[in-house]
């Protein structure tokens, strides 16, 4: 292993420019979204984003400061605390901010310390990255698949029971990416995912019958071992059987929930309540927004946890579909920045981390952003660098501090990507 | 480990880019759609979130009386009303605010339902605060939010209980006129008439409520005023005029309370062609109390009171007609050319007349004797009408009844105006007492002085004599639009109307009413006494003067006033006040004689320095200043 003195010049400025550029835009909207006509809890927390921006600074640096030799040897212990800690939190946790009824913080002496959640994801990717990374043959049966998915599959159960569906969301998100990254068939990881899909398809009867056909010629055509794809198409019937059972025993307030995600105005001033006010927020935008701090549905308080999880429809009032555009493309340079520090990684375990880093961030931008939009489900998980919140920030900060060693490693190692 | 040869993984990052655009674009694409295609929807929502229009109340057009005087108008009010978020921060705010000004807990449930019904809007606490409730609340704003205080135009009747009936007053619509729809365009909230010409011209008078636009937050708190987008001005309402002289109404009004005081009745005062001078209904009431809202206790006392001063008895209550209707009887006599002036019946009064096992009385025990038509209006006398009715028939009397209006309203426009009761024909009686329940004879005699099945409403008696008095033709009696279609032609020649005046001359210069006779006005009346199974008796007078070319009618009803000619010296006065002026003196009902009464000074006209303003053209005498001939309690 090399091991040269770090030096700036060996830095990935793009990436620091991205992230930084992304973090200046987080910092302006948090700014904007305390500005209000009606007393909020959101005024001042910008300065306290500001001192988590500091801590967060010291923490990438410190990442920075890690080989990833060091990390992979610390990934079992981290992984093990991180689930320590998950259970500890299930005990003894507290709720707070917009999920007061989630046991997600933990807290010593009424003081709280962060979330375990932010900090397993981390201690998930390294842990995967060092099993993966440890695999001859990339993962070719489903067989191959259950140790990774029991590894992502734990700190998930965990985390479910807060209960916490967002963030516990994001591990699948990650095990998923992962996986990919890992070389598994794409074949294969649909067919891993097909008892969802069936799930979801057998609200609709006929939709379901043609899926069901359709995993029989899949099947046929890629031609898994034969148990499995028995066990994959037993799976799909099963879920299609036993959704109404199950649907029929939700509470319903759940089942509300997911109507008003396929139709928010069931309950308009319900469950409906945020996607509507989000879109109206964000249709309301217009090409060119209302103007910086202008936002009157964010200043009179029309628009929800605009702080938290509903802050990029300020993005979208204020400053238009000119300001998301920016937005999303920052967001989509520093995922290709990422993909492309992965793909230049020195080693599996490296390029394995930041595509699981990849993966984390992507799973967090597309679910909180798509659900401004009613485009996915809503599920309370912060924006990266726009949200308020410490042990989030920290987990970014970390990951892009990560990153960077990862690339600074690869360009000192005389890889030269073709 | 083979997957992480360079070429496999650059095969996969370029999967994954490929991915990661896709996914980007599918956003990109959401956000073009909400941002740019349905921009304008969600714009407007986003207006729908936060601006709310608030109804700008439109003054209501004035009432003026026939010389153009002010009945009612807009005066200055301030209305208190809050935006609530929840029924819950309601009360607590109206807790709060009962700590600043006096409210109690029947008013807060009032309000409460008011914000039921409307949740988005203010709802109204006060339609009417004082300047120091008012100073008061604004004093204590921060204690008091979503409180708004609006300057909204208030009614006012100057007039007061002098001319309530005729008015009515004003309320907020409820919900059952909403329901029926009894008031075009009215929403919650507005202001409609109620009783009288405000209800009957509401539409002209309420005018078109403007909006004015508030911006509320996420919880309905209001957090701007003014600027949020220009308020569009109500449409004030039109003015209407009226056929009402106030000077005489108010005239009325103070004559009966001073004269009678507590005495139940109406007066209704016509022009010859069927204007309504004055229509006055006692006891009466105040009808501005009903502006600002009534408190429970008001209310419950109007509504509770046995002498019932809500009804209007010149139009809602019916009595039996008694001996005015005999001028009707007469009249179909004529008309059918079964009598004339001089006809004489075959039966002299002897104080009654028998009809096979009943003896039919007359209301002179000793009797009148024999008279002819004339005489018999002059004395009244029953047993003439008995046997006119007999000559005539059932069934003539009841066609013509019909004929002259008696089975209508009189077609006043005040759509509260009762139907006068009459019987449509013969089938009636049997329908009523059974086939055998009655004879035709019986019920001849009884019609034929006005009473039996026969109860009318003064504004209908007062228009047939109004007939009488003019060309022959009863003019629908009308306040501000005449309905022509309710006037009828009597029938009557020239020869035979004033053969009928002449008859009522003689009621008061010898007749019945001889104690209202004045010796400067001939006026030509009859009086009446309905029997009142109830207590005693209701006295009738209708008049009208100059006889030989009459210019006012004039009728009254007292309830319990025993004999009409009780009556009669009120009507008169009330004649001689409006033909001769102000400075007629009051006699009669106050025992004021003529001759020992303060004369006006007479003034030389070439004195005068400086002209008086000449009055408009069409006016009565609108340059005497009402001069209240007793003050006004």
């Amino acid at each position: 292993m090399r091991t040269r003195p770090v030096r700036s010049r060996g830095l990935d400025r793009t990436l620091i420019v991205v992230t930084a550029l992304l973090v200046a835009f987080g910092l302006a909207v948090l700014y904007s979204a305390g500005q209000t006509d009606v007393p909020s809890a959101a005024a001042g927390v910008w300065k306290r984003q500001l001192v988590w921006l500091g801590i967060g600074c010291v923490a990438a640096t410190v990442a920075f400061r890690i080989s990833p030799r060091v990390l992979e040897w610390l990934a079992p212990g981290a992984y093990a605390f991180a689930l320590v800690l998950l259970i500890v939190v299930l005990v003894a946790g507290t709720g707070a901010g917009t999920a007061a009824g989630a046991k997600s913080w933990l807290s010593i002496g009424g003081v709280r310390f962060g979330q375990p959640a932010e900090l397993a994801k981390l201690a998930l990717i390294l842990m995967l990255a060092r099993y993966l990374s440890d695999l001859r043959e990339p993962p070719a049966s489903l067989k191959d698949l259950v140790a990774p998915t029991l590894i992502a599959g734990v700190p998930f159960f965990l985390v479910l029971q807060q209960p916490d569906l967002g963030s516990a969301l994001v591990f699948i998100g990650i095990l998923f990416a992962m996986l990919f990254w890992s070389g598994a068939r794409f074949s294969l990881l649909f067919l891993f995912v097909s008892p969802v899909l069936s799930l979801l398809l057998a609200f609709q009867t006929n939709a379901w019958g043609l899926w069901m056909i359709f995993l029989l010629a899949f099947l046929l055509i890629v031609r898994p071992y034969v148990a499995e794809g028995v066990v994959i198409y037993v799976a799909n019937a099963a879920m299609g059987a036993i959704l109404i059972p199950v649907w029929q025993r939700l509470a319903p307030y759940q089942q509300n929930r997911i109507l008003s995600f396929l139709n928010p105005e069931i309950d308009p001033t319900g469950a409906g309540y945020h996607a509507i006010q989000s879109k109206v927020t964000i249709g309301s935008g217009g090409w060119l927004g209302q103007g910086y701090l202008q936002g009157p549905q964010k200043r009179l308080a029309f628009l929800p946890e605009q702080h938290t999880d509903f802050i990029f429809p300020v993005v979208g009032e204020e400053l238009g579909f000119a300001g998301v555009v920016v937005a999303l493309g920052l967001f989509l340079a520093l995922l290709l920045v990422l993909l492309r520090v992965a793909r230049r990684a020195v080693d599996p375990f490296s390029g394995l981390v930041v595509f699981g880093l990849l993966g984390l961030l992507f799973t967090h931008v597309f679910e909180n952003i798509g659900m401004t939009v009613n485009l996915m489900p809503i599920t309370g998980i912060p924006l990266p660098f726009f949200s308020y919140g410490g042990s989030f920030f920290l987990t970014s900060a970390i990951g892009i501090g990560v990153a960077l060693r990862v690339a600074w490693e690869a360009r000192f190692s005389g890889y030269v990507d073709a | 480990m083979k997957a992480f040869q360079s070429h496999h993984i650059r095969s996969r990052a370029l999967l994954a880019q490929w991915a990661l655009i896709a996914a980007f674009t599918l956003l990109i694409g959401a956000f073009f759609r909400l941002q740019i295609i349905q921009f304008e929807r969600f714009q407007l929502r986003a207006e729908d979130n936060r601006v709310r229009s608030v109804p700008l109340m439109a003054p209501r057009g004035p009432i003026l009386d026939r010389n153009g005087r002010i009945i009612a108008e807009n005066v200055p009010g301030f209305a208190v009303k809050f935006l609530a978020p929840s029924e819950d921060s309601l009360r607590a705010v109206l807790t709060r605010m009962a700590g600043v000004v006096p409210l109690d807990s029947a008013h807060v449930e009032r309000v409460v339902q008011r914000f039921r019904r409307a949740r988005h809007l203010p709802a109204l606490v006060m339609s009417d605060g004082s300047f120091e409730v008012i100073s008061r609340l604004e004093e204590h704003r921060a204690l008091l939010p979503g409180l708004v205080i609006e300057s909204e135009p208030k009614r006012h009747y100057p007039h007061g209980a002098a001319l309530a009936h005729v008015l009515g007053y004003v309320g907020e619509v409820n919900d059952d006129d909403l329901a029926s729809g009894r008031f075009p365009g009215a929403r919650l909230g507005t202001m409609v008439g109620r009783g009288g010409l405000e209800e009957e011209y509401d539409e002209l008078l309420r005018g078109r409520p403007g909006i004015r636009f508030i911006e509320v937050n996420a919880i309905g708190r209001l957090v701007r005023e003014a600027g949020v987008a220009p308020p569009l001005a109500p449409t004030p309402g039109d003015p209407v005029q009226t056929t009402i002289d106030i000077d005489l109404q108010r005239f009325v009004d103070s004559l009966w309370r001073v004269g009678y005081p507590r005495r139940r009745g109406a007066v209704v005062a016509l022009l010859p062609t069927g204007e309504v001078l004055a229509s006055y209904s006692s006891p009466t009431y105040d009808p501005n109390v009903f502006i600002g809202g009534t408190t429970e206790e008001e209310w419950a006392q109007l509504v509770g009171d046995s002498a019932k001063p809500l009804f209007n008895r010149a139009i809602q209550a019916r009595y039996p007609p008694a001996s005015p209707f005999k001028l009707a009887v007469a009249a179909m006599g004529l008309k059918r050319g079964l009598i004339t002036a001089r006809t004489r019946m075959p039966q002299p009064c002897r104080g009654g007349l028998g009809l096979g096992n009943r003896f039919f009385r007359c209301w002179k025990r000793e009797g009148h004797g024999d008279l002819d038509l004339t005489g018999a209006i002059r004395e009244s006398c029953d047993v003439y009408f008995y046997q006119l009715g007999a000559r005539l028939g059932l069934n003539a009397i009841l066609e013509e009844g019909l004929a002259m209006g008696f089975r209508e309203r009189s077609g006043l426009d005040l759509q509260s105006e009762a139907r006068s009761i009459y019987p449509y024909s013969t089938a009636y009686f049997d329908q009523v007492y059974g086939p055998r329940g009655w004879t035709s004879q019986g019920a001849e005699f009884n019609l034929a002085i006005g009473q039996g099945d026969n109860a009318q409403t003064l504004m209908n008696m007062v228009k047939f004599y109004q007939g009488l008095a003019g060309e022959g033709v009863a003019e629908a009696p009308y306040l501000v639009e005449q309905h022509t279609e309710s006037s009828h032609d009597l029938g009557l020649t020239p020869d035979q109307l004033r053969a009928l005046r002449v008859a009522m001359v003689e009621v008061v210069e010898t007749g019945t009413a001889i104690a209202s006779r004045r010796t400067d006005l001939s006026i030509a009346g009859k009086t009446g006494t309905a029997q009142n199974a109830h207590g005693d008796d209701h006295g009738w007078f209708i008049g009208f003067a100059p006889a030989d070319e009459p210019r006012i009618i004039v009728g009254a009803i007292m309830e319990f006033a025993e004999h009409g000619s009780a009556v009669a010296p009120f009507v008169t006065d009330i004649i001689s006040r409006y033909v001769l002026g102000p400075e007629a003196v009051v006699q009669g009902a106050f025992a004021v004689r003529a001759d020992s009464a303060p004369r006006a000074l007479q003034i030389d006209p070439e004195a005068a320095v400086e002209p008086d303003p000449m009055p408009p053209a069409d006016s009565t005498y609108p340059i005497i200043p009402f001069v209240a001939p007793f003050p006004i309690p």
